[in-house]
């Protein structure tokens, strides 16, 4: 792919030869096909540009409507460390460390879930599985990658809810454990396709040498491969707990949405994202809670941003480097 | 020359119908707010369409806090709630719009107690329930209320509750809990019906809705204001007689005085016909002396 064939072509015509080009209509600078080429090669820029002007924009959209809370209400020290989130009472509380608590333990579950998972089914697919098993397996975990979170809410409130209450007798099946293992069953799907990519980068001269030295299939694995890939396969981990800690509405659906800092994994907790998903549609417009709503958003983005952005760097590392 | 004639004829007809006199051109009230009350809100603005042509009430919902917010913003003439004016939502009304706010109670809403249909307890106090659901409260389990549930092996009082932003969350904390802070940990259900579900699939289950979203398969134990006084169960006589506690009222606010279209719109609200409607729809009408067969012309 080249980046913009019509630069080469930038440089105005000569006024030497026009009778020349004129004959040979194909060859004349400014035809339709001239002007097709430079919007097609402004659509392309735009498109490329547009992932950073939104991604501004919505942190600038953000930013402005958390802003009066921030410089208004908000106590630094209430937020970060008290767990009473009480923003409609007469004396309203900003605290936002259960919520903060409640996220970081479920994507924490999550991940002890999907990590097992997903390296296990990458390194089948990347080293094990050849031919059609290796494809068709390809295929389902990306269909899997597609299924809509609200599906994966509804098994959580509908399934796994009655099926943690008679496995563990606890009265109530939605909290950290149901929306860890939703959670986790989502990022899995995502997590194997990036690990199985830094598998794949890793050069088969390794893994050849390692077997001329006479080690095993796991050998080459555990002590080859894996050390190999390690920015990597850390990059889609990085990745999925991003994908984790946004998650909306399956963990509105699976957690039990309540104010409190967990003290096992049964209890029900409340997320960050789940709580801007069921407070923001009642509150007016520019009032403090609707600010802290947006401050709990700013948080959101922030941390997510640092996940995927290091999780990125990461990867990126890793293939320069090869 | 069709525009014309189609005037001439509202004209002719709005007239005819004793409207005030030159009242000829279509009136837009603007209604907005609470979702406990959209849907009588929408059926009063269907009934009086018919009754007065050429007034038009545009009725959305969105909760409580949204009407006040038109009010202070002036987007609206009538403001619907399930709970009452807050004091700064008042300063923002007469600081924007140099007007005092001005409340019409057109309804009631009784707002029941559920509990699982196994569950033996029959009577909540208020204290009893301020200790379940209010912070500091005593009352952790059901064994603290001298009971066992069946089918509730944790003995837990799992607390089912509303989001913040609700009405009734708001008014279950006024009246109940005497305004103290709800305790942590109650799972803050979105919806009314949400809540039912939940109670009605967790034996250890307790938790609290308008009594319009009560179904079969769940128990409304009575409730008394004092310990051993009279408990009352919730239905729609004690919600119109007054007698359950836990009744609140539904309210519209008018920016000051309401004037022409939006005064006679409230009155015709408190009347005989707007309140049948309200009845209709599941929530207790404002008088208890309401003849609903007679009043239907």
């Amino acid at each position: 792919m080249h980046p913009n064939p019509a630069s080469q072509l930038d440089p105005p015509a000569t006024p030497a030869g026009p009778t020349a080009r004129a004959r040979h209509g194909s060859l004349h600078r400014r035809d339709l096909a001239w002007y097709l080429d430079k919007a097609v090669g402004i659509v392309v820029f735009v498109g490329g540009v547009s992932a950073i002007i939104f991604i501004l924009g919505i942190f600038a959209f953000i930013t402005k409507e958390g802003m009066t809370f921030i410089f208004g209400d908000m106590n630094l020290k209430e937020f970060f460390t008290s767990p009473n989130w009480r923003p409609t009472d007469a004396v309203p509380e900003y605290g936002a460390l259960a919520l903060i608590v409640g996220t970081a333990s479920v994507t924490g579950l999550a991940m002890l879930v999907s990590v097992p998972f997903s390296l296990g089914a990458a390194v089948f697919i990347g080293e094990f599985a050849t031919g059609k098993v290796r494809e068709s397996l390809k295929v389902l975990v990306e269909l899997l990658a597609a299924i809509p979170s609200v599906v994966w809410g509804f098994i959580g409130f509908m399934i796994m809810k009655e099926l943690i209450e008679d496995v563990f007798g606890v009265p109530v099946g939605l909290g950290i454990l149901n929306a860890g293992i939703i959670l986790g069953l989502m990022a899995a799907p995502i997590m194997t396709t990036i690990a199985e990519d830094a598998l794949k980068a890793v050069p088969d001269t390794y893994r050849e040498a390692a077997e001329a030295m006479g080690a095993t299939r796991w050998q080459i694995i555990l002590k080859v491969v894996f050390p190999a890939a390690k920015n990597g396969l850390l990059g889609a981990v990085l990745l999925g707990v991003g994908r984790g800690f946004g998650e909306t509405m399956a963990v509105l659906m699976a957690s039990g949405h309540a104010i409190q800092l967990p003290g096992s994994i049964f209890d029900s907790i409340r997320a960050l994202t789940a709580t801007i998903a069921a407070e923001l549609g009642e509150t007016a417009a520019g009032s403090p809670h609707h600010g802290a709503l947006f401050t709990l958003g700013i948080l959101l983005f922030v941390v997510t941003f640092i996940i995927n952005l290091s999780a990125d760097l990461i990867v990126r590392g890793i293939r320069k480097k090869n | 020359m069709k525009l014309r004639i189609v005037l001439a004829a509202t004209v002719a007809f709005s007239l005819s119908c004793g409207g005030g006199a030159g009242d000829a051109e279509r009136v837009l009230i603007q209604n907005k707010g609470s979702d406990t009350l959209v849907n009588v809100a929408q059926a009063w603005a269907e009934a009086y369409s018919l009754v007065h042509p050429t007034v038009a009430v545009a009725v959305t919902g969105g909760g409580s806090g949204t009407g006040f917010s038109a009010l202070i913003n002036g987007t609206v003439d009538i403001a619907n709630a399930s709970r009452a004016i807050r004091q700064s939502e008042i300063e923002a009304v007469e600081e924007g719009r140099g007007l005092t706010p001005l409340e019409f109670v057109v309804g009631y809403d009784a707002l029941a107690v559920f509990i699982h249909s196994d569950n033996p307890m029959d009577a909540f106090s208020f204290a009893q329930l301020a200790s379940i659901y209010a912070e500091g409260g005593a009352i952790e389990t059901w064994s603290d209320l001298g009971i066992s549930v069946p089918g509730c092996p944790s003995d837990e009082i799992i607390r089912v509750s509303r989001q913040n932003s609700s009405g009734t969350y708001a008014f279950f904390q006024e009246t109940v809990l005497d305004g103290a802070p709800y305790k942590l940990g109650s799972r803050d259900m979105h919806g009314s019906s949400e809540v039912v579900e939940l109670v009605e699939n967790t034996p250890c289950a307790i938790g609290y809705s308008g009594l319009a979203y009560a179904t079969d398969h769940i128990k409304m134990p009575c409730v008394a204001v004092e310990e051993g006084g009279e408990c009352v169960a919730p239905s729609m006589e004690t919600a119109i007689n007054r007698s359950y506690p836990i009744a609140r009222p539904l309210l519209m606010y008018t920016a000051g005085e309401p004037e022409g279209a939006t005064g006679e719109y409230l009155d015709w609200i408190l009347s005989d016909a707007g309140q049948c409607i309200l009845v209709e729809g599941g929530y207790a009408p404002v008088r208890g002396d309401l003849a609903c067969d007679i009043a239907d012309g």
